[in-house]
């Protein structure tokens, strides 16, 4: 028997990762800022984003999302309520998006254009892991995180949350019955990802909202500038 | 399950020169933050790879620790776990990576014999 050892360094991911970086550069050639949010489920990635989108277009911006969900379009049509364009994506069973459906999607979305956007939100699966590994061409990942759910979900999901670009907490209304201790969170977040700007907010309230509106902001102008 | 998949699909195409060779070997490397459970990629590996080229191979799972680069100590830095990214000989948070996140099969070991056999 002859044996030979193929060397391949070859990325798992290399397809997802290639189409990504192709993603990336049609969106940076039109101009619109690509948000990722990712969270476990009943974080309140859509109520967060609801609040986002009905802001940003009341305020002249234009929007869209892109919306992940194994099931159902019950995201989508709470989403669409804002007025702005919005396309679901049913994974069946797939438990994250990545750059093929995000392509797909984006591909003949009638009316919609990347030109056309100033800001595109895609609001992945429900799911802090399998999506950290799945680029999507986005500026910037955002993992959301409620108060309901423990201080502690930085050190248990660190993949997830090591590899977000902005962190943040939601459903901060309900903080205190739910005895959420919070310098604990923003310790361990800063443990996870040291440097991270981390949003504390209320999609009910409007707390904390303006200061994420204002990080958008300014993170579209520098890709711009 | 979809990983292993794409390692088989990435074997399935590989060059003329290793059509027809039985695969021995697989060896992967795997960062610390990859979201890759090893034990969970070991056994989906045997049902995944049933009636493929990679049937009975060996998968070996190599585990890369994280490396981060300390701007206080101006060098690079092992670190035990992923529940503290903090600089082990001087305790700065250190946000970034030089290591940690890689998912690549790293090489094979083929059966050249077979091949030669399958060819004559």
């Amino acid at each position: 028997m002859t044996t030979r050892i193929v060397e391949l360094r070859r990325g798992i991911l290399k397809k997802n990762d290639e189409l990504a970086a192709g993603l990336r550069q049609s969106y940076a050639a039109a101009g619109v800022l690509v948000l990722n949010l990712v969270s476990s489920p009943g974080a309140g990635k859509t109520a967060f984003l609801e609040w986002t989108l009905r802001e940003l277009k009341a305020r002249g911006s234009r929007v869209a999302a892109l919306v992940g969900d194994l099931e159902t379009d019950n995201d989508a049509r709470r989403l669409a309520a804002s007025g702005a364009p919005v396309r679901q994506i049913n994974t069946h069973g797939i438990c994250h998006l990545d750059a093929e459906m995000i392509g797909k999607h984006l591909d003949g979305w009638e009316g919609v254009t990347l030109a056309g956007l100033d800001y595109l939100f895609i609001e992945n699966v429900g799911n802090l892991v399998c999506p950290s590994s799945y680029d999507l061409g986005e500026k910037i990942r955002v993992a959301l995180l409620s108060v309901t759910e423990g201080e502690d979900k930085p050190l248990k999901y660190p993949t997830m949350f090591n590899s977000a670009d902005a962190a943040v907490i939601t459903k901060m209304d309900i903080a205190e019955p739910c005895g959420f201790d919070r310098d604990l969170a923003l310790t361990n977040i800063n443990e996870i990802r040291p440097g991270i700007r981390i949003f504390e907010t209320s999609a009910k309230t409007g707390a904390g909202m303006e200061e994420w509106l204002r990080y958008l902001k300014e993170e579209r102008a520098g890709r711009n500038g | 399950m979809s990983i292993v998949e794409t390692v088989t699909e990435t074997l399935a195409a590989l060059p003329d020169s290793s059509r027809g060779a039985r695969v021995l070997e697989v060896r992967l490397r795997v960062g610390a933050l990859a979201s890759v459970v090893p034990e969970s990629l070991e056994f989906c590996y045997g049902i995944a790879s049933e009636g493929t080229p990679l049937e009975g191979s060996r998968l070996v799972v190599q585990v890369l620790p994280v490396v981060v680069h300390c701007e206080r100590c101006a060098q690079d830095a092992e670190l035990d776990g992923v529940q503290s990214f903090r600089c082990p000989r001087c305790g700065e948070l250190c946000g970034e990576i030089r290591q940690g996140r890689e998912l690549e099969i790293e090489s094979i070991e083929i059966d050249e014999l077979d091949k030669v056999e399958e060819t004559a």
